[in-house]
């Protein structure tokens, strides 16, 4: 639905008739000026037919987007069922005021923009503008073999690489049939909660920064450090990392990971307590993170949010527990949830995952078999380095599955799991050759991020800053 | 593969042609097939999990129906531009089309996700929009709409999301092509 080109152009207002003085100068003829301002709409308003994507200025909005785009109103499932006492037509047009928030903005966590329509100093409606990160991924990853395809998801969501290139190879591995096995599975399962650590951690940080606790920033990026040279050691790298791939991981551990684990293991918990004193009790943090951004739980399920966001708000739902994938059913964890499903709830949530993730890491170490790392099945496994030396065969055998890769039967798989966002979705569909014939990846922030307006509505923008760091969004996922 | 529908209220030719034992009919499939909004509507199962083909009229109507059913978030919406594999396996009665939207649904008390496909023509790529049944679908519709072209009707913001305003074309059809720098192996300038 267009929002109708001409009447979407932002009107500028005519100037008051007092200090003519000065102006009476630079005004031309009424008919000239009025040309010139159409000029100059046509060059600022780049109109299409798809309309703008930006927020509407409010006296040209009609009553019934407003009340949708005011979010909480509306965006219940019971369908659209407008109450004019809860829609905010009693603001003039003069009254509010439109401001841009982002793209580059430290508090928004890459290249988020939002437009808030505010009244003093309230947020009224918003509107999260994304597409500044696109780079086309999923174009991209129909041109790349299942071998190269790891290379390209990973580098989606950047604060947690392994679970991207996790999903990925579960879809694969489907469309294939393939048996993983069972260490390659327990070193995904580590790899993935430490992942999880990292990227909670990391979160910590900033959302610390943003409540302008700046130490908590050092301190996070401190813990991160111990997670990411664990993974510089296995992986080579420390993000993007390449690792988890169709068939299995790419090396098996290294000597001495479990002293590494232990390591890792046996310092967060205790960090985490410290944060936990210097955070959590802090009146400042609560005071700003408290009844701040309230979404139930009913809202937060009509708006697809999942993660974080929808157990603080009271729903114990975890991929992990709820439909167990890899051997998480094996594992002894807790779900958390809150209760009321505010920022202080996320913060929780978030900071309690990080030590049932410890847990989970810990019981990995101890169930971890001897065994293959990757599956032996010659057809996706590329055939081991020392073997290249000595035939032909498996010189012939790399070089293929390197250039060509492997095909995958006709079909079409959807896999999720949780991700430390909320579930990671890969859809793929395969025509029967050596690429996918689609890739899409239903990313958690990118979901997550369409329950903005409806957190923002009626708070601060020092609010919107707490708010919009709760969520977590990654804009290299969201945009993909 | 066809599910017999539960009653034969609606009188589907196809579906007496075969027999609900051919697929692994599960639990979901017996209980999901005797509500009467999905009755005639095909379904495979795809892995572990249901996947259902309405027609692009009944598509609200059945998405409203599992919704009553549990199904109440909706997980994932994309789209698929099947260009280049029409001869794709559908069961019988659907009609290959060159778009396909699909939808992955989800339980959070049967803990259960199922999948729509909804076959989209080319040359009216229009859909009615999930918006009012599943708000949480909003991004995913206008994403689908950016990539593919595919509207859907009566969506509350019916705009490019990824891509900047003025973009033309949708980067995700097939037809698209990507952008390319040609290599040059010859006539290249040397290092010095």
């Amino acid at each position: 639905m267009s929002t109708g080109p001409t009447s979407d152009a932002p009107q500028i207002p005519a100037r008051p008739a007092n200090g003519q003085g000065a102006t009476d100068a630079y005004v031309p003829e009424l008919t000239e000026e009025h040309d010139a301002e159409e000029a100059i709409n046509e060059l600022l308003v780049h109109e299409t037919a798809e309309g703008s994507q930006e927020l509407g200025d409010r006296n040209t909005t009609p009553a019934e987007e407003i009340a949708i785009e005011e979010g909480a109103v509306l965006r219940i499932p019971e369908g659209l069922v407008l109450d004019p006492g809860n829609v905010d037509v009693e603001f003039g047009p003069d009254e509010t005021m439109i401001i841009n928030m982002g793209p580059q903005h430290p508090s928004t966590h890459g290249v988020l923009r939002i437009m808030l329509e505010l009244e003093g100093e309230t947020v009224l409606r918003s509107k999260p503008i994304i597409g500044y990160l696109h780079t086309g991924m999923e174009k991209t990853g129909e041109e790349l073999t299942y071998v190269q395809g790891a290379t390209n998801v990973t580098r989606m969501d950047y604060l947690s690489p392994l679970h991207n290139e996790l999903v990925f190879s579960l879809a694969v591995e489907e469309l294939l049939g393939l048996e993983i096995p069972p260490r390659a599975t327990w070193i995904r399962m580590l790899m993935s909660e430490l992942n999880r650590i990292s990227s909670h951690v990391m979160w910590t940080a900033t959302n610390g920064m943003d409540l302008a606790s700046t130490s908590m920033m050092i301190y996070g990026f401190r813990e991160r450090e111990m997670v990411l040279s664990f993974f510089e050691k296995t992986t080579g790298l420390r993000m993007n990392h390449n690792y988890i791939r169709p068939g299995g991981v790419a090396a098996d551990l290294p000597d001495g990971w479990e002293d590494d684990v232990a390591a890792i293991i046996g310092t967060i918990p205790g960090r985490i307590d410290e944060y936990d004193e210097l955070i959590t009790g802090q009146p400042i943090f609560r005071e700003r993170t408290e009844g701040v951004g309230v979404i139930s739980a009913e809202l937060a399920k009509a708006m697809s949010a999942t993660g974080p966001i929808l157990r603080a708000s009271g729903v114990p739902w975890d991929l992990r527990r709820s439909m167990p994938y890899l051997y998480y059913d094996q594992v002894d964890f807790d779900v958390i949830v809150g209760t009321v499903g505010d920022t202080f709830d996320r913060y929780a949530v978030r900071l309690n995952e990080i030590r049932e993730a410890c847990r989970i890491v810990s019981q990995i170490v101890e169930k971890m078999p001897a065994g293959d790392y990757r599956s032996q099945d010659k057809k996706v496994t590329p055939p081991p380095r020392q073997r290249i030396d000595e035939s032909m065969e498996a010189l012939i055998h790399h070089f293929k599955i390197f250039t060509r890769g492997f095909e995958a039967p006709p079909g079409e798989v959807y896999t999720a799991i949780e991700s430390p966002r909320g579930e990671l979705g890969c859809y793929m569909v395969s025509d029967g050759s050596n690429k996918p014939y689609r890739l899409h990846i239903r990313g958690p922030s990118f979901v997550n991020l369409q329950s903005l307006p409806a957190l923002l509505r009626g708070g601060l923008i020092a609010d919107a800053i707490a708010i919009i760091s709760s969520v977590d969004p990654v804009m290299g996922e969201v945009d993909r | 593969m066809n599910v017999a529908a539960g009653e034969t209220q609606a009188g589907e030719t196809q579906a007496g042609e075969t027999q609900a034992g051919e697929t692994q009919a599960g639990e979901t499939q017996d209980d999901l097939a005797s509500l009467p909004g999905l009755a005639g509507v095909p379904t495979v199962r795809g892995g572990s999990q249901l996947v259902l083909h309405p027609t692009r009229e009944a598509y609200i109507e059945v998405v409203e129906t599992l919704c009553g059913a549990g199904f109440d978030v909706c997980a994932d919406l994309c789209g698929v531009d099947y260009l280049r594999h029409m001869d794709r396996a559908l069961p019988d009665g659907v009609e290959p089309e060159r778009f396909e939207v699909v939808v992955s649904l989800l339980s959070l008390g049967r803990r259960e996700r199922l999948r729509l496909r909804v076959q989209v023509p080319e040359g009216d790529p229009t859909l009615p929009t999930l918006f009012f049944v599943h708000p949480g679908s909003e991004a995913m519709e206008r994403e689908a709409y950016d990539m593919f072209g595919i509207r859907f009707d009566d969506h509350p913001d019916m705009t490019r999301i990824l891509m900047p305003e003025d973009w033309e074309g949708h980067p995700l059809r097939k037809d698209f092509s990507v952008g390319r720098v040609p290599v040059q192996f010859k006539d290249a300038p040397g290092p010095r």
